[in-house]
């Protein structure tokens, strides 16, 4: 039903659909119910109050009912969450390392970026790093996220389908500059990806001097 | 005891004149009605501070960039209205203003089983309130950690940390002891014939929430402590680089703060049950319903901490039973609201403003739970994780929750506390504005948490600048309707007409004594046969 740059994305948009139609179906009920009967049992016009006997039956009715809606609610959460946190064998690991204020990535070849650069179609195994307190990786635009926890090595997994650029934000707060810790994931296709993933490695001196070169700038 | 019910004998507790005179009459009082009223103003008083905090928080999100402050002006400010919000104003609020006032006059006491503790609360509240707002001028600025104080960072910051969470651990205490004097005095003072099914609903809510206060507190209190030994002595307990492992701060900060939500909202709930009868005249629909669903709410309560904690690398297997854990508290909730809506059903509705605020009150509830689905679910939540999302969503459960009927208190037992009437087509018509100004602040904050804004940002990104815009208007709307209620108030306290006994005609205890009440409450300690709200069920009241 929805479209987006994952296929996670597309079933997290769907579960939200889900979650909300639901909730706003029992707002719409509630507050139409107590508008109505503010209304029609005003003191004017039911200047008698009346006693309504209490009724097990629709006790019953209205816990059950939410029950079984949540309980799908909770399934599916599950079912979708589950899927991304199995490590596909095919997976490359890269390295995500956080720090007051920046992202940064090292590939499997040794190369360092900061900006995470991804191929089109390939399984990834990001392991999450910090090297001073919490931070979060949070990439909106793929509905995921995990913590970079002091002291230990968390992990996220996914999977591009798209092309593009996209957003990459810290949402654990971590100080003075929390708010400027955004950087980039860039998603190329396959050949592009390998080239520039190659590209610097087999000159790797050269390549720390653009590096530099382009920080300067 | 005065047992004469004398017109010419009656002293109001406002008026009596005791061992003490001037300020010190009210500042040594150990009367439970001059503390719960104290209480009121130095809640009333944080909360102005609170909101103001939250209106230049608006006023900075107005432009991305620096509109009027920097970065860490911004996190100290976030900061400190999270921990006078939470710590000064929502919970004590309900429990220490109207519990203190009302819990005694409800059961038919003369006053709380420690009035000395009772002063004590006071004073540990007033000092802890002191000492957190002192952090703003004291050597190494405001705190900068956000109220969850998560470590390592609140470990290595060089801000006052360890000032406010000493703060925070002796508000701990006041509310301890408030929760050990409230337990013991609903054991041993309850007026003869009141037994606990008897007990009018708000009563039943403060009992609750006292137990949690007493066995849930002491949890946070330790935990303070850790962390104060941690920053002071170097001992390694949650800050990695000393050995030391910063998700155990995560799990103890949550195991007490969780279950302090339903510190924050049992009270309110029992308010609510209070005020639906009395302007409905019928006997709440389902009291057993709502009792069972209130044990059940505390118990499950317990158990579902880490949803809070679902981005923080947990195994697999805790992200679900604390998700399963997450959805069924709902359940209980979602049944009290259903409990009170189909309790107006055939009533006799006098739509005055305390129930025009519960209305109001049912549908933020109702929103502020729902989106508590969408933070349950695993696959949602952990998008909207740490966003504007989040914010919005407590915001409308703790105040569209619990602050409005914090208000709706206010102006349910004003004519009872002060003599005095308020003006009820202006209170309307500040209820209107803070409606909207809520709604159009917290429901946009909704869809920018799904669009992706994370929380506790002092900029963001241009496409997110249409909606904090309107965001912020909404805030300012939203202020407006709040001076318009206090000043209202205020005017009905110098100005006002008289009130009567009985305004509402409401049916609990408080209601048969004079408006305001005198010293000892009672003349003579009634003697109950009937639960409060048997007399509906005889339709003896029109």
């Amino acid at each position: 039903m929805f479209n987006g740059p994952t296929q996670y994305a597309s079933d997290v948009d769907s579960i939200m659909f889900f979650i909300i139609a639901v909730s706003v179906g029992f707002l719409v009920i509630v507050t139409v119910a107590m508008i109505y009967f503010i209304f029609r049992y005003n003191k004017k016009r039911h200047p008698q109050a009346r006693d309504v006997k209490e009724s097990a039956i629709l006790e019953v009715v209205w816990i059950a009912i939410p029950t079984i809606l949540v309980l799908f609610m909770f399934y599916f959460g599950l079912q979708s969450f589950y899927g991304i946190r199995e490590i596909p064998a095919d997976a490359s690991n890269i390295k995500v390392i956080g720090r007051m204020w920046q992202f940064s990535y090292a590939y499997p070849n040794g190369k360092k970026s900061d900006t995470l650069f991804l191929a089109k179609g390939k399984n990834y195994k990001l392991d999450l790093i910090t090297t001073d307190v919490n931070h979060s990786f949070f990439i909106p635009a793929y509905r995921i996220k995990e913590d970079l926890s002091a002291g230990k090595t968390n992990y996220m997994v996914l999977k591009p389908a798209e092309t593009g650029e996209f957003d990459i934000a810290c949402s654990e707060y971590c100080g003075l500059n929390h708010s400027k810790m955004y950087s980039k994931l860039i998603v190329l296709e396959e050949n592009q990806y390998n080239e520039w993933l190659n590209q610097g490695i087999n000159k790797n001196t050269d390549s720390t001097k653009t590096t530099n070169a382009a920080e300067k700038k | 005891m005065n047992k004469s019910a004398d017109a010419s004998n009656y002293v109001s507790y406002l008026d009596y004149k005791g061992k003490h005179t001037g300020i010190w009459a009210w500042l040594l009082s150990t009367d439970h009605k001059r503390i719960g009223l104290m209480y009121l103003m130095g809640i009333i008083v944080f909360f102005t501070a609170g909101m103001t905090l939250g209106a230049l928080l608006k006023t900075e999100m107005l432009t991305a960039g620096r509109t009027i402050m920097d970065p860490q002006t911004y996190n100290a400010v976030f900061t400190l209205h999270g921990i006078i919000m939470i710590f000064l104003v929502i919970i004590p609020g309900i429990p220490a203003a109207f519990g203190n006032f009302f819990l005694p006059i409800m059961i038919g006491a003369k006053d709380v089983s420690f009035p000395r503790l009772n002063l004590l609360s006071f004073w540990l509240y007033i000092i802890g309130g002191v000492l957190a707002l002192s952090s703003l001028f004291l050597q190494g600025g405001p705190i900068d950690v956000g109220w969850s104080f998560y470590v390592p960072y609140a470990i290595r910051t060089n801000s006052n940390v360890s000032l406010a969470l000493f703060a925070a651990f002796i508000l701990g205490f006041s509310s301890i002891l408030t929760g050990l004097n409230f337990v013991t005095t609903v054991h041993r003072l309850r007026a003869p014939g009141m037994t606990f099914f008897k007990m009018p609903l708000f009563i039943w809510a403060l009992y609750s929430t006292a137990w949690i206060q007493v066995i849930a507190t002491p949890v946070v209190g330790i935990t303070i402590v850790l962390v104060i030994l941690e920053r002071m002595f170097g001992i390694g307990i949650f800050d990695p680089a000393l050995g030391g492992d910063p998700i155990l701060f995560q799990h103890l900060f949550w195991i007490y703060s969780h279950p302090a939500v339903y510190i924050m909202i049992l009270p309110a709930m029992g308010v609510v049950s209070e005020i639906i009868p009395t302007f409905t005249k019928r006997e709440i629909f389902g009291y057993k319903a709502i009792a069972y669903s209130s044990l059940s709410i505390a118990f499950i309560g317990y158990f579902v901490w880490a949803h809070h904690m679902f981005t923080s690398g947990m195994s697999d297997i805790a992200r679900a039973v604390f998700s399963l854990f997450t959805f069924l508290v709902a359940i209980p909730s979602g049944v009290k609201v259903f409990n009170w809506v189909a309790t107006m059903y055939k009533g006799s509705i006098d739509a005055k403003v305390p129930f025009l605020f519960v209305a109001m009150f049912i549908v933020l509830f109702s929103i502020g739970g729902l989106t508590g689905l969408v933070l349950g679910n695993l696959a949602t939540d952990i998008h909207v994780h740490g966003t504007y999302f989040v914010v919005a969503h407590f915001h409308y459960v703790m105040f569209g929750g619990t602050v409005m009927i914090l208000f709706a208190a206010l102006h349910y037992w004003f004519p009872k506390m002060f003599g005095k009437m308020y003006n009820e087509k202006i209170a309307k018509f500040a209820l209107v504005f803070i409606f909207i100004g809520f709604n159009t602040m917290y429901f946009t904050m909704f869809i920018l948490g799904y669009q992706g804004m994370p929380r506790r940002y002092w900029d963001y990104l241009p496409e997110f600048h249409n909606l904090q815009f309107i965001s912020a208007i909404g805030a300012f709307i939203m202020v407006t309707g709040f001076l318009i209620l206090i000043f209202n108030l205020l005017h009905g306290l110098l100005k006002g007409p008289k009130a009567e006994q009985n305004p509402w005609g409401g049916v609990t205890l408080e209601w048969t004594v004079p408006s305001p009440p005198t010293i000892e409450n009672f003349d003579e300690i009634p003697v109950i046969e009937h639960g409060p709200y048997h007399i509906y069920k005889e339709g003896q009241i029109k």
